[in-house]
């Protein structure tokens, strides 16, 4: 019988706030252990938590962008267990009163857009961190840090919506792009800003009913989210073939290793004893708050590769790279407000994305090297032919190290933009003075000949002539030849 | 004023001393300790932690203001930077906090003076202060019986004479028993209006911290200082606490409800003859008795218990060994340690009422117990809302008997629970309550009355509580023919 999977994931998203969830301590990443720590997120007897309103606005944002139902009245609840790395033994979240409910996320897989549903979103606080660290001849030991402790989080719960870890790992992306896109997170993986679990369950093709589920948790990549997933959906595929149950159970993927390891199964499962946080009183939204948080949410990434598509004519890939960040998106968008959007589009997305993904740096530092208009006026000079491609690419170079517009950095450089017709064609009839046997054979039908023609046209103006111009000049030439014409001007290369 | 007697000043007094520089501020701080301390402490055991250097760097760094040099007792479930806070709870041995709490904050920054940690019932759980892992306080009127509790080293030290006043903390009554069994005035405040920031929980949405004191001008004083919002503790309540600088107004038209129902079941007649004696005081004072039906019951005790163990159950999970207190030096593992060193590290009666927390949010009994509790303690805060449309105040026994003697009700923890039915209802319905001394009982043996007001009625309980110190003392004169002559001044 063959199977289909059905895979619902809960995403924890770190938001970039200064302070924590419920407290003052800095939020930051990267500190000496146990440095960024306080009575109230070491949880020391007598220390009350208050929520951190910045990491409430952060989450009625990006429950906005989902178009989440946002919450007037919710209320956090502590949920409970006996861990070393967290403090109070329980941790303070939200659990039947989350700040927003439903909502989807847009994804785009393969060219076709579709919307994953969502159940909640929720905030919580993270815990600290637990290291082993091995040490020959030592007893085994823990360490603890506690910077993380009291880190704000919010929690996304999908429905049961993924068929295939491929989906799964686009929603990640997605989500990622979104969250950065809004200024909620910095939704690095690698940092744990972004962590993913996902629940796991198999059931026959066309069944209604769900099967028996799994956790998998530490999926802390899109990589590891797709080969976790596929990892489990193996094993529990080969289990239900063998004739065999699932067991309810909780598991770890180690990515580097592809292998699975069970934490807990059933028989351990948590009674989280969850009960409302009654150091903490009802967490309102005020409508106020609400409709500030409408007036400042910028236009949505899918929204504005839509409208990148309608206005500039980007193909549906291409606008969807250009807004896979919001300062590419602005970047570009300035470009095309001074140069032709397709070709800026292709000039961001081929020249820009390199030379960042050269110099591992961000759009901002590019930009503020090279502003939008700078690169938009070269830009709008090659789409008027007056500079040509490779010339155009020395320019950008030139960009990128020197101060100055295109025409100061041409003059600097002691070169001249050979674009126009009459730059070119005395070189036009030079060659063609110079290479009679070849002009000889592409009149005879040796069509080829005309690249040779080209390249030699390149070569005497130092690669500054713009080929499909030099080409257009030679065929016209070639043409009139052809017809007997003695050489001379011809209509349309008027001066 | 000779240094001898300085302990026997009203706090208002004492402060105006050091102020007018009549004495130092650890002239006035350690007075306490040099006279009655001496003679008193080791008997009563009323204070688990003191330093006699720290409280000297206390009164050298003391500002010369409203409590100028005035030692107080702090009960030691609220956080000390230069005490141990330990709840007198072996799991919290040596725990000294790295701040202060914000009522030692504030009392600090008013000029006062840490006289000693007060002992008190591990965690706050409790009705004796016998449940202490130092041993148990002595009622300083009878040393072979109870002080009362959970802040019974707080009531007793400010009974003797170690302090003026003292802090302590009122989850279910814990403040306005032990003052009643000590023969001091004890005021639970309404709740949210006394920071909890550093009072080291027992059940978060109960507890509050609550004043003892002498007098009831002492206990405003105190009150004033202390109360009002702190961005610390979110539950604290919003805008201005309410003025009590009226204490001295009289209670002249107050309607003061008397319950005519159910009450007098299982109560001590002593206890009976206390309240009759105090309605009559209040009513030559020009006060009206109102009746009313006392509401709560033995559905309050259910619910009480309930939601305040269901709280304490998650409030105590933090104390696991791993980062501060005692932690079990020989666990084999992660789950050992935890069991160990909460096993050794909570008395009985801890663990009794984890245990019982723990069933009550557990899956399954969660909707039954928990949600159910919290629906009766929204209708019995209806219920008071309703007594005080049609009373200012309302009088009650505080508890039912005078003070037991130890060890009388340890073997029955469940009896010692019913003897909170009278002041929990304040904390279900998070209402400030008080307790004031009436004439002592036959053989000596103080006798307090309670009072309970609105939110937000200290005011009016203090008013109360001054009219009843004013009767009290007249009494005493009326029985009395030794009252010595007005001499005139001049001769």
């Amino acid at each position: 019988m063959a199977h289909e999977a059905v895979i619902g994931l809960e995403c924890h998203i770190q938001l970039r706030t200064r302070s924590k969830m419920f407290c003052g301590c800095p939020a930051e990443f990267g500190a000496a252990p146990d440095a960024n720590v306080c009575p109230v997120c070491l949880g020391l007897p007598g220390a009350l938590p208050r929520a951190n309103h910045a990491a409430v606005a952060a989450a009625v944002r990006l429950g906005l962008a989902l178009g989440c139902e946002i919450r007037g009245e919710s209320a956090f609840a502590r949920k409970h267990y006996f861990y070393p790395d967290s403090p109070k033994n329980y941790q303070i979240t939200q659990y039947d009163r989350p700040i927003c409910v439903g909502g989807s996320l847009p994804v785009e897989i393969a060219g076709v857009e579709r919307r994953y549903e969502l159940e909640r979103l929720h905030l919580e606080e993270d815990s600290g961190k637990s290291s082993h660290p091995v040490r020959a001849g030592d007893r085994p030991f823990s360490l603890l840090d506690f910077n993380r402790a009291g880190m704000p989080l919010l929690e996304l719960v999908t429905e049961p919506v993924f068929r295939e870890p491929a989906e799964c790992a686009a929603f990640l992306a997605a989500l990622r792009r979104l969250v950065r896109w809004l200024d909620v997170s910095d939704g690095d993986m690698e940092k744990g800003q972004l962590r993913c679990d996902a629940n796991v369950s198999l059931r026959p093709a066309g069944a209604a009913a769900l099967g028996v589920k799994t956790e998998l948790k530490n999926l802390n990549s899109i990589r590891g989210v797709e080969k976790g997933l596929a990892a489990e959906i193996a094993r529990q595929r080969r289990l239900l073939e063998a004739g065999g149950p699932v067991g309810q159970a909780t598991l770890l993927y180690d990515v580097e290793h592809d292998r699975l390891a069970v934490l807990r199964s059933k028989e351990d499962a948590h009674d989280y004893r969850y009960f409302p946080e009654p150091d903490l009183p009802e967490l309102r939204v005020e409508d106020s708050v609400l409709e500030e948080a409408r007036a400042g949410l910028p236009e949505l990434p899918w929204a504005r590769a839509a409208r990148f598509v309608a206005r500039y004519g980007l193909s549906a890939c291409d606008a969807s790279v250009l807004c896979e960040q919001r300062e590419l998106a602005d970047y570009y968008e300035a470009c095309a407000a001074v140069a032709e959007g397709r070709l800026a589009g292709s000039w961001v997305m081929t020249e820009v994305l390199r030379v960042l993904h050269e110099r591992a740096g961000s759009i901002g530092d590019f930009a503020a090297r090279v502003p939008a208009v700078r690169l938009g006026g070269l830009v709008a000079r090659v789409a008027a032919k007056e500079i040509p491609g490779p010339l155009a690419k020395q320019v950008f170079a030139w960009m990128l190290e020197e101060e100055g517009g295109v025409d100061e950095l041409l003059a600097r450089h002691g070169v001249r933009a050979m674009g126009a017709a009459t730059d070119l064609r005395p070189l036009v009839l030079e060659v063609l003075g110079e290479h009679e046997g070849a002009v000889a054979q592409y009149l005879a039908g040796r069509s080829r000949t005309l690249d040779f023609l080209v390249g030699q046209v390149m070569k005497k103006s130092r690669g500054q002539a713009a080929p499909q111009v030099v080409q257009e000049l030679l065929a016209a030439e070639l043409t009139r030849r052809a017809a007997g014409e003695a050489p001379g001007r011809a209509p349309g290369f008027a001066p | 004023m000779s240094g001898g007697e300085l302990w026997r000043l009203p706090a208002r007094s004492l402060a105006e001393a050091v102020r007018a520089g009549t004495c130092t501020a650890l002239e006035a701080a350690s007075a306490g300790w040099d006279g009655p301390g001496a003679r008193w402490e080791r008997d009563v055991h009323a204070i688990a932690h003191s330093d006699s250097e720290v409280r000297a760097a206390g009164a050298g760094a003391a500002p010369p203001g409203p409590l100028a040099g005035v030692p107080v007792v702090v009960k030691d479930n609220l956080c000390t930077r230069d005490y141990p806070t330990t709840c007198c709870s072996r799991i919290l041995a040596g725990y000294q906090p790295p701040y202060d709490a914000t009522v030692v904050r504030r009392l600090r920054e008013a000029g006062g003076v840490i006289s000693g940690k007060g002992n008190m019932d591990e965690f706050a759980m409790g009705s004796s202060t016998e449940y202490s892992c130092y041993g148990p306080t002595r009622n300083p009127h009878d040393l072979a019986r109870v002080p009362g509790g959970s802040s019974g080293g707080p009531a007793a030290a400010v009974a003797y004479g170690l302090a003026p006043l003292a802090l302590g903390s009122d989850t279910g009554g814990s403040v306005r028993q032990p003052a009643a069994f000590c023969g001091v005035i004890g005021l639970k405040p309404t709740y949210g209006r006394l920071s909890r920031y550093g009072l080291v929980a027992f059940a978060s949405s109960f507890d509050q911290v609550g004043i003892f004191g002498r007098h009831a001008g002492d206990v405003a004083l105190l009150y004033a200082l202390l109360a009002g919002p702190d961005p610390l503790d979110a539950t604290s309540r919003p805008g201005p606490p309410p003025d009590v600088s009226g204490w001295d107004g009289g209670v002249e038209g107050l309607r003061i409800g008397w319950p005519a129902n159910l009450w007098r079941e299982g109560v001590d007649a002593e206890v009976v003859a206390g309240l009759e004696e105090a309605a009559a005081w209040l009513e030559r004072a020009g006060a009206r008795r109102v009746p009313f039906d006392f509401l709560p019951g033995e559905y309050a005790v259910a619910t009480y218990y309930l939601v305040a163990t269901a709280e304490a159950s998650s409030n105590l999970a933090r104390f696991d060994g791993m980062r501060y207190g005692y932690r079990d030096p020989e666990s084999p593992d992660l789950h050992a340690l935890y069991t160990r060193s909460r096993s050794a590290g909570f008395g009985a009666e801890v663990q009794r009422r984890i245990l019982l927390g723990t069933y009550a949010l557990s899956a399954g009994y969660y909707d039954e117990y928990y949600l159910t509790a919290q629906r009766a303690r929204a209708r019995i805060r209806r219920e008071y809302e309703a007594a005080f449309s049609r009373c200012d105040l309302l009088l009650l026994p505080v508890a039912p008997t005078l003070p037991f003697r130890l060890g009388e009700k340890l073997q029955d923890p469940l009896e010692m629970y019913l003897s909170d039915i009278f002041t929990l209802g304040a904390n279900l319905a998070g209402i400030p309550g008080l307790s004031a001394p009436v004439t002592p009982a036959a053989g000596g043996l103080p006798r307090g009355v309670q009072l309970l007001g609105p939110d937000d009625g200290e005011g009016l309980l203090l008013r109360a509580a001054r009219a009843l110190e004013v009767q009290g003392a007249r009494a005493r004169l009326e029985r009395s023919h030794e009252v010595e002559f007005a001499w005139p001044t001049k001769r």
